[in-house]
């Protein structure tokens, strides 16, 4: 009889939250548009990857091998030459920023390279150190490749092929192309989003508008208020969840190398996080203004700049480290990456899992205390 | 069986606040409320009736002394008190974007309330508010009253075993507070209902079969109306207006001699007042000076006048804190201070104003009553310049709106709704940035705050936020009048404020309008209308009448003859019967 009931006003508060979601378009457009629109600009707008960087190619010597040897570079999608007579007109370009590398051939490369010691010089502009970094590694392999080849036509020269030293590979994101590396962690952003954006302001609008002093003297337990407060906002999470995974697969053909359903679950669970700590932060500020500020810093900023969305956490000052490691979006963006790129790593998962499933006990435990029933 | 639905003892709520110090908002109060039975909680603003409906509801835990509601330990056990009680907060929570019959069922579905009940009920629930039209209109889009009216139906979607409402009728109009006490009292009459109330409208309290009065966290008297009502016997009277003055000249005169009277408020016409009891008989012949009085039989009001004068008594005299101010030289033409004409408001097809025409002189004082969402805000926001007019011609101070909005504002104070001033500055801040932001020089404005400080006793180093709602209010008047404004302006000025601070505001006004101030004010208490010079009835954005309160009362007939509220209801229904024939016809 009584678990009907609570069953009952469990499923008549989740008609009301529902109902309030569907009717309020902005958050609509925050739940399910602006996760459309992060994925297509973190997938085609924003890239590290360099594309048709111009080099200025300065040849002192035009031998046969020089020429096999830069070829490497036309051939490449990232690279694009530009021939220039001299190096007073490729430093020009650089400083008129119409090239971002000068690539020279000493006059006397082809005789050192037969005597087993050729060097090229690649001058960088630095000033963009990212695409710097990026322009010497593709000029690198570009450059090492057609001196493979080189070497394999004529194989006889053994003195040849020992001057090819660097062999890049690059595991997992094997294209470098950092797509692969963004769309994973999209999934954390969005799903923080939700709980940053969305549910934040739930708690502190009824406190607002009133709603909860009625609400309170009734029979619906505080347990049943917040879970009914959570399960429309879940739903939103999968919609938005089977985007990103739909967009990773199809749309930017992003590795899946690990299981799906176990993608699905620690997703899931990241999502009531995410959801719980908007509940949180709604609860105790009470105020729907606040609110919205307290989580954009405290949940959305730091899943952003803390987590190693972006920057790699083992650079970061000690203090930082301690901090991201608090933030759960650092242990779901750290075991998301692998799971896409690397595969089912199950100390990882174990661990990762158990940290979130933790946070979100208590966080739910702790939304549920904030709807307590006193106004005292 | 006790028979008692909520028994206290010695119950005290203390709020802690670093600011203001220790707050006992409910002290050491005991009291015994009967099963099946309507009991009112009456007293003036932070009396504790809220803080001790709320510890009833079990949303507040009492600091001291013992609650039993229901025969349960509240403090030890909210939600099985919380289970078997309706609770209807001031301000009810309704979800606005849900439809009024999502909101049903929402509160239906919460309180269990079987399916096979649901159609009898609501079609009830819906039948007394008269709703059923509006079931899928957002709760957000209904008028106040309607407002109140389903949360009332929210908080009776079943029949709880004791129903507390805490000031149901704050900010209703008269024709919306008559129909709420309708559906209490037929749920009291057919289900034996119990039911607490905190009002402060005596003639709620009249209906009720015990009253407790409470100040300060403390029980005053209780007992039935009648046995309350004895307190005042024998001193109440009626003074009869001498012809060509009006009624508040009379009643200034006697509530400015407390000595002599304890309370004077203008009726019908006359003034009724009551007498101290100890009043010294030659004075009282110099006061009066041959004006006719006669006794009158005592009411509840005046028993509660007298319990919180004697209480007041300790305190300051709030009466005499305000003195009349001296104005900007008024222009002698005699022409009219307002003019209206053929005003129209239009939101899209909706009219919330239709062609009104009015006067007002200087120096009057102008009333505007009617129901909520009559079209009153709309009218008082085109005449401050706050929302341009349809069509029609406004003239404001001798300006003409459509073309001088600026000039006519400066001629203009305004005191909103709700405390609009910053809350963390102090008084002084205050109206140092209003002084500003009207343009007063620095030397005015300083000659201008002292006086206003002094005229309204006024703390300036007070914050602003935390001052009681009588001195908020003090400050917002004090704030509309620093640039000596011919016309002041007062939306809804004493909603929510308790009888002793009423009269003392009214005083203000009075006052004011002596020193030729014009004075536009809408309100929902009817009796105070009896303090204006000129009322005005609006209904469904039309002027149903024009007059003096006598005038207005005479154009309702037999009803009007009993007071201003029956007059004002007798003539809103007999214009809303009379569309509606139309509107069949």
């Amino acid at each position: 009889m009584s678990r009907s009931a609570a069953r009952a006003r469990l499923v008549a508060l989740i008609r009301k939250e529902t109902r309030q979601m569907l009717r309020d378009r902005s958050n609509l457009f925050v739940g399910l548009a602006l996760p459309v629109v992060l994925i297509l600009l973190f997938g085609y707008g924003l890239s590290f990857d360099v594309t048709d960087a111009r080099v200025a190619v300065v040849m002192e010597d035009s031998s046969a091998a020089t020429v096999n040897a830069v070829a490497g570079l036309v051939g490449s999608d990232y690279l694009n030459p530009v021939w220039t007579r001299s190096m007073v007109e490729a430093e020009q370009m650089i400083r008129a920023g119409e090239a971002d590398a000068i690539l020279r051939v000493p006059a006397d490369f082809t005789r050192n390279l037969a005597a087993g010691g050729g060097q090229l010089q690649l001058i960088l502009n630095g000033v963009d150190s990212g695409t710097a970094q990026a322009i010497e590694g593709y000029a690198n392999s570009a450059i090492s490749n057609a001196l493979l080849h080189l070497s394999d036509r004529q194989a006889d020269t053994a003195a040849q092929s020992a001057s090819v030293s660097v062999v890049q590979r690059t595991w997992f994101n094997e294209a470098g192309d950092s797509t692969w590396f963004f769309v994973p962690g999209l999934i954390a952003l969005v799903m923080t989003l939700i709980g940053a954006f969305l549910t934040s302001l739930l708690i502190a609008r009824e406190w607002e508008r009133g709603t909860l002093e009625s609400l309170f003297v009734t029979p619906a337990r505080p347990t049943e208020m917040v879970l009914a407060k959570l399960a429309p906002y879940v739903v939103i999470g999968m919609i938005d969840l089977v985007m990103c995974l739909l967009a990773a697969k199809f749309l930017f053909g992003v590795p899946m190398r690990g299981s799906l359903w176990i993608i699905i679950l620690s997703s899931m669970l990241y999502l009531m996080v995410s959801l719980a700590l908007g509940l949180v932060i709604s609860g105790l500020t009470r105020n729907q203004f606040a609110a919205s500020q307290m989580a954009l810093l405290a949940s959305f900023m730091p899943a952003m700049m803390l987590s190693g969305f972006v920057f790699d956490l083992r650079n970061v000052p000690v203090a930082i480290q301690v901090v991201s490691n608090l933030l759960p979006a650092t242990h779901f963006m750290g075991l998301i990456k692998t799971l896409f790129m690397a595969g089912d790593y199950w100390p990882q998962i174990l661990r990762a899992n158990a940290t979130l499933a933790l946070y979100a006990t208590v966080l739910v435990l702790i939304a549920r205390r904030t709807l307590a029933k006193k106004l005292d | 069986m006790t028979g008692l639905t909520v028994s206290a003892d010695a119950l005290t709520k203390v709020f802690r606040d670093a600011d203001l110090g220790d707050l006992r908002a409910v002290d050491g109060l005991s009291l015994s409320i009967r099963q099946g039975e309507l009991t009112a909680l009456v007293g003036p603003d932070g009396a504790g009736k809220t803080t001790l409906m709320r510890m009833f509801a079990g949303l507040m835990t009492p600091d001291e002394g013992s609650l039993r509601v229901l025969g349960i330990d509240v403090a030890r056990h909210p939600q099985r008190v919380q289970d078997r009680i309706s609770y209807m907060p001031q301000r009810f929570g309704l979800y606005e974007d849900l439809s009024v019959q999502e909101n049903l069922d929402l509160y239906a579905d919460l309180h269990g309330v079987p399916i096979s009940e649901r159609e009898d009920r609501f079609a009830r629930m819906l039948e007394m508010t008269d709703m059923a039209r509006f079931t899928d209109r957002p709760a957000g889009k209904l008028s106040s009253g309607m407002k109140q009216k389903l949360g009332l139906a929210c908080t009776l979607v079943r029949s709880p075993d004791l129903l507390l409402l805490d000031e149901p009728s704050v900010g209703v109009d008269p024709l919306s507070r008559r129909d709420l006490w309708k559906i209490v009292q037929q749920l009291v009459d057919d289900e034996g209902l119990s039911v607490v109330v905190s009002t402060s409208y005596m003639d709620e309290a009249e209906r009720c079969a015990q009253v407790f009065v409470m100040h300060k966290g403390r029980v005053l008297a209780d007992g039935p109306p009648g046995s309350l009502r004895e307190k005042a016997g024998g001193l109440t009277f009626t003074a009869e207006t001498p012809a060509g003055t009006p009624a508040r000249d009379l009643q200034a005169r006697l509530i400015d001699r407390p000595d002599l009277v304890i309370d004077a408020v203008p009726q019908g016409g006359n003034v009724r007042f009551i007498r101290q009891p100890g009043a010294d008989e030659p004075r009282m012949g110099d006061l009066l000076d041959g004006i006719e009085t006669s006794a009158r039989p005592e009411e509840l009001e005046d028993a509660f006048m007298m319990l919180l004068r004697q209480q007041e008594d300790e305190a300051p005299a709030s009466l005499a804190a305000t003195r009349p101010a001296e104005v900007a030289t008024p222009s002698k033409d005699g022409k009219p201070v307002i003019a209206v004409r053929d005003l129209v408001r239009k939101f899209g097809d909706f009219t919330a104003v239709a062609s009104t025409s009015f006067d007002v002189g200087r120096g009057e004082i102008f009333g505007l009553l009617g129901p909520n969402g009559a079209g009153k805000t709309t009218t008082f926001r085109m005449l401050c310049g706050l929302l341009p007019a349809t069509s029609g011609h406004l003239e404001v101070a001798g300006r003409d709106l459509r073309t001088a909005r600026a000039q006519a504002r400066a001629r203009i104070g305004y005191v909103a709704q709700k405390f609009a001033l910053y809350g963390n500055l102090t008084v002084r801040e205050n109206l140092q940035f209003f002084g500003s932001a009207y343009g007063l020089g620095r030397r005015a404005l300083r000659d201008r705050i002292a006086a206003m400080i002094e005229q309204f006793d006024l703390d300036p180093e007070a914050k602003s936020g935390l001052l009681p709602g009588g001195y908020k209010q003090r400050l917002a008047m004090a704030t509309g009048l620093l640039h000596q404004p011919e016309i002041l302006f007062l939306d809804e000025p004493t909603s929510g404020i308790d009888p002793l601070a009423r009269r003392a505001f009214w005083r203000t006004i009075t006052a004011l309008a002596k020193g030729g101030v014009t004075i536009i004010i809408t309100t929902h208490f009817m009796e105070e209308a009896e303090y204006c010079d000129r009322i005005a009835i609006q209904d469904a954005g039309e002027m149903l009448a024009i007059g003096t309160p006598r005038e207005v009362r005479d154009m309702a007939g037999t009803a009007g003859a009993r007071d201003m509220n029956s007059a004002f209801i007798a003539i809103v229904e007999s214009a809303r019967a009379e569309r509606g024939r139309r509107a069949a016809a």
